[in-house]
């Protein structure tokens, strides 16, 4: 029912403008959320193409296409450009688009405010990459930029650098504000809090997460600005200050990021898993409760990444506690996708295939993340290609390929045709298969000893690299099949019903597809 | 654009048309930092800043102009009734998460204070558990306010610090007058408020009116301690870490105190143009938020930077 | 796009790789268990960890594939309607929090015990430098024995001019000295940037912080040589600064002591003997490919604006004074080290000297190492 009076008010409201002003002016939560999507996509595969100069450069022992300098600058483009600009934008689109539709809102709270926070970006990550023509080249510490290295030692596009962050900070905050404005004020009459789907209760989380957390990140970048053109001395001992304060400041925020750039994952395939299992999600409520609390631990383990800087003791083991804590509530979502499978009906459609991926895969990284909890075996681990498999585990096939399910997932509702099956599958097996030859190995790397963050290695981590590069050229040129497909998709092909898959839950799947330029006008009546 | 629906009993949540607004201010805003970044650095290059000062001015006009017609725009929509109690209530909701953003914004810097009082002084003083560190800098001795820096040749000492004089000169204390300032003035904007409640506007406009003068006065008075402390005491930001935090942590809140106030500032020619109903008084409430806030961001700073 | 034919090529060998066994066997696949008790305790630490992982793992796997094959559509299966069960949910909550337990006991010992770096024997101070680490031996009698630890690969190996040695990026031309089975403790600081010294045989990884500094120890108790590298990125040759030591038997190190100690006093005797231009110049000329031809490059043309050319500068071409004083005292907020505590008077003399009448200069002029030591004195 509530379909039909979603589909009674469209006409009240006319379709969208015509013409390039249409993305430039919108108000729309579906324009904007296609806009940060795109945006995410464009950003990953500059990411990607940052990537595959470093794995081109490390296929083989000594320097053959770039030298040490640009290298250090690919490596923190590839993570500052992954993390800000292709993985946190994707999220925020599906938010834009899912989030009004899964509650039954006519849009999201403040929808102009809404096209300032995704415009902010383009610009922003323009002003980033700009600092790659610049005389003093990119930014080259690092997507940590520990100081003093970011700070008096820096080149001089890091002033760039600084307010480049400073804004992409801003368009962050403010697409929290709405989206937790939009979640807490809009629901349609009868979506209680604990009605709400996984990804709107997760995304809640995610944006509290992101204004708690951004702010702090804008004081870290500020102190820099002032100990590089004030004279302030925040990180410099000379002055009374230290190094490794500016850590402490960036981990307090690092880390939550790093769960912010998770925990919409964890809502994606919270969705998809039941759909395709025919079968309620197991266990709704503590997936709520394990949500939360990995949020709060999120904000007592950052100096996980400082075991090495030399912290007392009582601080050491302090941090060791509380982050293998975090194996806890992780566990009960893992154990409450599976159960859901269990003793259920499955099929196994491109998004089901990615989100099993998922699961098995995010897994693997949550155990090595578990195992690099440990401080003293961290002491081994620390800055090798342990931790950079570790990351891309739970980054690559976890965040990036819960955002490709969500896409398979959806499509036919945004666009109101069904993709390709066969080539969605062909994409998930090259993903899937190229992801772990890129990655599996580095794990080897990193107990052997090779250090992350370097151009150049000793002869024993010659093999594992040339097999760890030939991954990265299978799984990244195999995304350009995925825009393919979704290029195809958009374009046409076969006619998507409104419930798309076979019964799945959520207001969603009650408005047509293509989803009409305005839903919801009206709010529908959830019993 | 009726916000009655007669269908059922819903109000319809008002979706604004397109805007320019939007990509307007994110071009301004860019241009002005893009700007701000080539000034800084042509400065410290000691080359010609000209274009790049231009260019960042152009861009805070810029987002000047966009946001000046945003508001405006949004009290027209207002004032005909467009907006929804419930879009009200989302304006509500995104003013507390703003707040409280700006809350995390200052505990980075309070946390970044405690940490090198309670830790990285005494460390590089040799106590506590890094204490081996003293052997780097074998005449420092750890002290708060640092009166004197490890390496005084790189960071020059203050002079003196800001501290508390105890209560025999505790009359000369521009601190203490700032806190008795800000406090009051905390107090007049609430007579405001109630005032507008009650649909007193006459004492509406001197209270507000007043907030507005103390913050003002606050503010000349910051300004008179900043020159004190560089001319008198020698505390400059150059001066290692106590300088660094305390002009770090005053400097960020005199900012917020001169946005408050320009806020309320505005709402005071609002109520001489007659806006805001008793009921219906968002951005008044709103403004009066924020002062509060930075009141109490105040006590904090006169508690554990200039006291303690 | 280079990369496409290296490609091919990688397949092939990495094809050939995997189905040649001595090569697998190459391949280690684990961290090393180390020569020291600690390095042992991690590594059983970190067995502990992953063992405790793959359990896990199989079990949560197990199930999966199980659900996977069993509960398709395709083989008609019909989804049952449970979805909830508070008895499952506090068992898998409870269960693996105590197995955390069950790691957290023997990780507190370990860590406990490395934090102990008391009763040491011998007190090494490891200073990093952008991009070489020094080690200064901290005994109170005699001569006091302090050298810099410099990469030894040639660029011709580097930029795949020539065969790669064995210790390819692993070698230095002088690695630290410690006797076995002694506690040594080592003092880790940095002159300029964050830097990490590692060593993997002896579970050693502490980062070098500018203004502080740090404890760590070692019992090593196989004399041999171990390679390690810098793990904290600190800039351009972060991957170029590796950690040799040498461990060896007692007396075979109170040998090489006393024999430091020696030269450390012959060095001191030589700044006061006299030096030709064309001495000093020859020497200058292999002290600054060590030390300043990384930044300002080997033909002295450098890197601007971040590292300036030194052919035609008006400080390299300027008052000698003034050139000495810059290599001595750095420069403060730039990359320009100060050379004074990482040179003898001679090298400083000598690079002095080869930079005004080489890289296409020629000044003329010199500067003897005498000179240099009134100057430091005069500072
Ligand atoms: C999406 C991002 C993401 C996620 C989800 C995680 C998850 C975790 N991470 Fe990770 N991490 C990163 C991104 C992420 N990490 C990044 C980017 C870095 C590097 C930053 C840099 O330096 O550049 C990093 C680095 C990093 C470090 C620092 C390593 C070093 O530099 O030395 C550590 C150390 O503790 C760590 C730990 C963990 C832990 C314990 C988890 C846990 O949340 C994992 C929990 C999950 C599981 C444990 C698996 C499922 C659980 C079960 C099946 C239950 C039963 C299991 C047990 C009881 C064992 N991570
Ligand atoms: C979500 C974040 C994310 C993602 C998705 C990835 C994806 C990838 N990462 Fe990422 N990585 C990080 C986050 C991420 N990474 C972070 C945070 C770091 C730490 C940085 C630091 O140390 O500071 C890091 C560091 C890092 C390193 C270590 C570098 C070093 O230590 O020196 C390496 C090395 O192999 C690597 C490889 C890859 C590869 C091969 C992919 C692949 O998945 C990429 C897939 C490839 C593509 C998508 C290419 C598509 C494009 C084309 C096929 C060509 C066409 C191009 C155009 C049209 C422009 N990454
Ligand atoms: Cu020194 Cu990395
Ligand atoms: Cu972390």
């Amino acid at each position: 029912m509530a379909h039909d009076i979603a589909h009674g008010h469209d006409d009240h409201h006319h379709g969208p403008a015509k013409g390039i002003t249409r993305w430039l002016y919108t108000t729309n939560h579906k324009d904007i959320g296609s806009m940060y999507l795109w945006f995410s996509f464009a950003m990953f595969l500059l990411g990607g193409a940052f990537a595959l100069v470093i794995r081109a450069e490390l296929f083989q022992p000594g320097l053959q296409f770039v030298e040490p300098n640009f290298f250090n600058q690919m490596t923190t483009m590839h993570g500052l450009v992954m993390v800000f600009g292709a993985v946190m934008p994707a999220f925020v689109g599906l938010a834009n688009w899912m989030v009004p539709l899964m509650i039954g809102a006519p849009d999201m709270a403040l929808p102009r405010m809404n096209n300032w926070s995704f415009w902010i970006l383009p610009f922003a990550f323009a002003m980033l990459a700009s600092t790659l023509l610049m005389e003093s080249g990119a930014p080259n510490f690092g997507w940590t930029f520990y100081a003093p290295l970011s700070t008096t030692y820096a080149p001089a596009s890091v002033t760039f650098f600084i307010f480049a962050v400073h804004i992409m900070g801003a368009s962050s905050i403010m697409g929290s504000i709405n989206i937790i404005a939009t979640i807490i004020n809009m629901r349609a009459p009868g979506m209680t809090l604990m009605k709400m789907p996984l990804f709107v209760w997760t995304w809640l989380i995610t944006a509290y997460l992101l204004i708690a957390v951004m702010p702090v990140l804008a004081g870290v970048v500020t102190m820099m600005l002032f100990d590089i053109h004030f004279g302030t001395s925040f990180f410099s001992a000379a002055g009374g200050g230290d190094p490794v304060l500016f850590q402490h400041v960036f981990w307090f925020f690092g880390h939550p990021e790093v769960y912010i750039m998770i925990l919409p994952a964890f809502g994606v395939v919270s969705e998809i898993i039941p759909t395709f299992s025919r079968k309620k999600l197991f266990g709704y409520d503590s997936m709520v409760y394990a949500t939360s609390s990995i949020a709060f631990l999120s904000f007592i383990v950052w100096a996980h990444h400082m075991f090495t800087t030399g912290m007392p003791l009582a601080g050491e083991l302090f941090f060791m506690y509380s982050t293998m804590l975090i194996a806890v509530p992780t566990g009960v979502k893992v154990f409450n996708w599976i159960t859901t499978m269990f003793k259920g009906s499955l099929t196994f459609e491109t998004p089901m295939l990615f989100s099993i991926a998922f699961v098995v895969l995010f897994t693997m990284g949550g155990f090595t993340g578990l195992m690099l909890a440990i401080a003293p075996a961290d002491f081994q681990y620390h800055d090798t290609y342990f931790v950079v498999a570790h990351f891309h585990y739970v980054l690559v096939p976890g965040a990036v390929f819960s955002i490709m399910a969500a896409v398979y997932y959806w499509l036919p509702k945004w666009t109101g045709h069904m993709y390709d099956e066969t080539l969605g599958k062909l994409h998930f097996w090259l993903s899937f298969v190229g992801i772990n030859i890129l990655f599996f190995p580095q794990h080897f790397l990193g107990l052997a000893g090779m250090p992350r963050r370097i151009p150049d290695y000793a002869l024993q981590f010659a093999d594992f690299n040339m097999i760890s590069s030939i991954g990265a050229f299978i799984f990244g040129f195999s995304q350009l099949l995925f825009l393919f497909i979704v290029v195809k998709t958009v374009i046409g092909g076969k006619k998507a019903t409104a419930q798309v898959w076979d019964n799945p839950e959520g207001l969603e799947w009650t408005v047509d597809s293509p989803a009409p330029y305005h839903t919801f006008s009206t709010p529908p009546l959830v019993k | 654009m009726a916000n009655k629906d007669t269908a059922n009993g819903y109000e319809t949540y008002y979706v604004p048309e397109q805007s320019k607004f939007p990509i307007w201010a994110s071009f301004g805003m860019a241009l002005m930092v893009f700007g701000l970044g080539g000034l800084l650095n042509d400065i410290k290059a000691g080359v010609d800043a000209t274009v790049s000062g231009w260019m960042a001015f152009l861009g805070f006009f810029i987002l000047g102009t966009v946001l000046y017609n945003w508001f405006a725009t949004q009290i027209r929509e207002n004032h005909l009734g467009l907006p929804s109690a419930q879009l009200k209530r989302s304006y509500v909701y995104g003013m507390y998460w703003f707040i409280f953003s700006e809350v995390m914004f200052f505990s980075a810097f309070f946390g970044a204070l405690f940490y090198v009082r309670f830790f990285v002084v005494p460390w590089l003083g040799g106590e506590g558990d890094k204490g081996v560190s003293s052997m780097l800098w074998p005449d420092f001795t750890p002290t708060w306010p640092v009166v004197s820096n490890p390496n005084p040749n790189l960071f020059t000492n203050p002079g003196e610090s800001m501290e508390w004089p105890g209560f025999g000169g505790a009359l000369s204390y521009l601190p203490l007058w700032n806190t008795i300032l800000l406090l009051s003035s905390s107090v007049t904007v609430h007579i405001a408020h109630t005032a507008l409640k009650n649909e007193n506007r006459q004492q509406l406009k001197i209270w507000l009116g007043i907030t507005v003068l103390l913050g003002i006065v606050f503010l000349f008075l910051q300004v008179e301690e900043y020159m004190h402390a560089y001319h008198e005491l020698g505390l400059t930001l150059n001066s290692g870490i106590y300088g660094s935090t305390f002009f770090l942590l005053t400097g960020f809140h005199g900012f917020h105190v001169t946005l408050g106030a320009f806020m309320l500032a505005v709402m005071w020619f609002r109520v001489m143009k007659g806006h805001f109903k008793p009921e219906d008084h968002f951005g008044f409430e709103a403004a009066s938020w924020y002062w509060h806030f930075v009141d109490v961001v105040w006590v904090c700073l006169f508690l554990f930077v200039y006291i303690f | 796009m280079l990369t496409r034919n290296k490609l091919g090529l990688g397949m092939l060998t990495a094809v050939l790789a995997l189905t040649s066994t001595e090569l697998f066997a190459a391949w280690d696949l684990n961290m090393m268990e180390g020569i020291t008790e600690i390095s042992r305790e991690t590594y059983r630490l970190h067995m502990l960890i992953f063992g405790i992982c793959v359990i896990i793992g199989l079990g949560v796997y197990g199930v999966l594939l199980y659900s996977l094959i069993k509960f398709r559509k395709s083989k008609g299966a019909v989804a049952s309607s449970f979805h909830h069960n508070t008895k499952l949910e506090v068992v898998w909550t409870v269960i693996p929090f105590v197995i955390l337990i069950g790691m957290a006991i023997p990780s507190t010992r370990v860590l406990t015990q490395i934090y102990d770096a008391s009763e040491s024997e011998i007190d090494i101070l490891v200073t990093g430098y952008q991009w070489r680490w020094q080690y200064q031996y901290l005994s109170d009698e005699g001569e006091d024995v302090s050298f810099f630890s410099n990469l030894t690969t040639p660029d011709e190996q580097i930029y795949n001019l020539a065969e790669k040695g064995e210790n390819y990026l692993l070698e230095v031309d002088e690695p630290l000295v410690i006797p076995v089975n002694t506690k040594v403790r080592f003092l880790l600081t940095s002159a300029d940037v964050i830097h990490s010294w590692w060593v993997p045989e002896f579970a050693v990884k502490k980062d070098a912080i500018p203004g502080f500094v740090n404890e760590s120890w070692v019992i090593a108790e196989q004399p041999g040589i171990y390679r390690g590298q810098c793990t904290e990125l600190c800039g351009q040759d972060h991957g170029f600064m590796p950690v040799v030591v040498r461990v060896v038997e007692q007396d075979e190190y109170d040998a090489w002591f006393s024999e430091k100690q020696a030269a450390a006093a012959a060095i001191a005797e030589l700044a006061n003997q006299d030096f030709t231009l064309e001495q000093l110049v020859e020497q200058g000329q292999t002290v600054y490919n060590t030390y300043c031809s990384a930044c300002h490059q080997p033909n002295g043309q450098g890197l601007p604006p971040a590292f300036p050319a030194l052919t035609g500068s008006p400080i390299a071409t300027g008052a000698i004074a003034d050139h000495a004083n810059v290599v001595l005292n750095g420069v403060p907020g730039t990359a320009m080290p100060a050379f004074r505590n990482q040179l003898n008077p001679v090298d400083i003399a000598a690079v002095i000297t080869f930079e005004r009448n080489a890289l296409g200069n020629s000044v003329g002029d010199m500067i003897t190492p005498v000179e240099i030591l009134q100057l430091l004195q005069a500072q």
